[in-house]
């Protein structure tokens, strides 16, 4: 019969970590005698990219270049504890541990540095390139190899540091419900563009145009990824994850593996423009909020509106399948008043 | 149960490793020979992340009987690069930032390199029917249709590929704005 086409929007506040009872995660810095600098960590990077923000953070903090930092997740029984990557937290929690950890470390380092160069360790500054020099006076410097050398075998000192954030536990007040449950708010705006099968009911998502504020883009390949590859998980819950009519009665029907459960493919996958808008947040890592899971919402109720615009069916219930689009039609042509 | 010894040219290299019956190409690969590049992802021939080229052609290695293969030849990813200069499909994976996790991208670039073997001009629907075998759960697929076909532009040109900074590549869909001074959170 006909491919009905149709635009709608939708917009998502998003929390940046929690508080529970309290929400801390630390990390602790050491230098090697090569003066790598490890950052140990129980913060598990399971794919999202938590490694390369830590080395960035401790790499920009420390003035060294990246490849200078390690970042080591091995063990949550012998690392310093973190609460754990989830409400969207990794980047803000992790990243000011970490800053925090290498400011410490840094000022040792810059200590037996200037002990080397029989300077005040006041008017030093690194170079971003593994030099530590004299301010006004680039050619009184040292390695920090040769720094981290001195420190283990001839000064008897460790570079190291310690850092902690704990976002402080928060009751709401019995009287006003009002509490502090988050550090920092991101907000975000998806536009969906879909075509409805009126016939068949399959909805296909053409196209999602995204707007992100997040606070300050750490890495923003990254953000740029999380906000497309998330987004790709939001026309997943619309239009094809889903588990029904047998769960949770039976699974003996229901979708078990791969091959079963339904989610887009590389041909079901909409094109997608993203825009990122800085306004860095005074409590995060050099500005930045967290955006992990927020970026599966905005696509949901997005796409929700443009059905209804396509077609003019509401459906309040995910995934938007293709019985309810025909369903919803039919209550619509009943609705009419015969000609 | 017979364990046989399995010969193969493993990336141009005579190979051979002992088999059980029940002993998988993949298996093979990764615990025999000890590349661990083919990924196990769902052991069933639904992810296509173990996917490796056996005489030329794409095949989920999970799947592969090790005592089949007996004779032939396997390309992994390990043997598209030197470890010095990256294939063109890898270094356009790296330059598209086609990756997040990375599981799915030894199987994504060795289904790639199968199509444009067959097929140095791929059309974007040609692309994502060559990847349709492989799952990704990182990405949206976007970033890696796109990598692929500028794989492809890298491989028709002459100098392209050896080349990639002067390479023109898709137009960047982000845009971003920045306001410098901190606020206070809203
Ligand atoms: S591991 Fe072979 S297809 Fe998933
Ligand atoms: S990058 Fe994670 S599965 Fe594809």
């Amino acid at each position: 019969m006909a491919l009905l086409r149709g635009r709608g929007y939708a917009s998502v506040n998003y929390p940046t970590g929690m508080n529970l009872g309290g929400d801390p995660s630390q990390a602790l810095i050491h230098a090697t005698t090569m003066g790598g600098f490890v950052v140990s960590l129980s913060s598990v990077d399971l794919g999202q990219g938590l490694k390369t923000i830590a080395a960035q953070c401790a790499a920009e903090t420390l003035g060294m270049p990246m490849d200078n930092v390690i970042v080591d997740t091995a063990d949550t029984d012998t690392g310093p504890h973190c609460m754990g990557t989830f409400a969207s937290r990794g980047t803000h929690r992790v990243g000011n541990a970490v800053i925090m950890a290498a400011r410490e470390a840094r000022e040792v380092m810059l200590q037996v540095a200037a002990e080397e160069l029989e300077v005040d360790a006041d008017d030093l500054e690194t170079d971003g390139s593994g030099f530590v020099r004299l301010k006004g006076s680039p050619e009184t410097k040292i390695h920090v190899q040769d720094i981290a050398l001195a420190a283990h075998f001839k000064q008897g000192r460790t570079i190291s540091g310690r850092g902690i954030f704990l976002k402080e536990r928060s009751y709401p007040v019995p009287e006003t419900g009002e509490m502090d449950p988050d550090s920092a708010q991101a907000h975000a705006c998806t536009v969906a563009e879909v075509e409805v099968d009126d016939e068949t009911g399959i909805v296909t998502v053409l196209s999602l145009h995204n707007a992100y504020e997040i606070g300050r883009a750490l890495n923003p390949a990254m953000v740029t990824q999380q906000v497309e590859g998330g987004a790709w998980m939001g026309v997943s819950h619309a239009v094809f994850e889903a588990t029904e009519p047998y769960y949770p009665s039976s699974r003996a029907h229901g979708p078990v593996d791969f091959c079963e459960y339904l989610m887009p493919g590389p041909a079901e996958t909409p094109v997608q423009t993203s825009v990122i808008l800085e306004r860095p947040a005074s409590n995060g890592p050099f500005g930045a909020k967290g955006i992990g899971e927020m970026t599966a919402n905005a696509p949901i109720p997005a796409v929700a509106n443009a059905i209804f615009d396509a077609c003019g069916v509401r459906i309040t219930v995910m995934p938007f399948t293709p019985e309810s689009i025909l369903r919803g039609l039919d209550e619509l042509r009943d609705a009419e008043p015969s000609a | 149960m017979t364990v046989k010894i399995v010969n193969l040219k493993l990336n141009g290299v005579d190979k051979a490793f002992m088999a059980r019956p029940e002993t998988t190409l993949l298996l093979g690969l990764r615990e025999q020979l000890g590349m661990m590049g083919a990924k196990r992802g769902c052991a069933q021939g639904a992810c296509g992340s173990c996917t490796v080229l056996l005489d030329g052609s794409p095949v989920v290695s999970c799947l592969v009987p090790a005592v089949t293969v007996d004779g032939s030849t396997v390309g992994t990813v390990e043997g598209l690069s030197d470890g010095q200069v990256l294939s063109d499909v890898q270094q356009a994976f790296l330059d598209g930032f086609a990756t997040q996790c990375g599981f799915c991208t030894p199987g994504m670039i060795m289904s790639a390199e199968a199509l444009l073997e067959r097929n140095p001009d791929p059309t974007t629907e040609e692309v994502q029917e060559a990847i349709s075998g492989n799952v990704c759960r990182c990405t949206g697929y976007e970033p890696i249709i796109t990598a692929i076909l500028d794989a492809a532009a890298r491989r028709r040109g002459t100098t392209a590929a050896t080349t990639p900074e002067t390479d023109e590549g898709p137009p960047p869909t982000t845009a971003y704005e920045s306001s410098e001074g901190m606020r206070a959170d809203v």
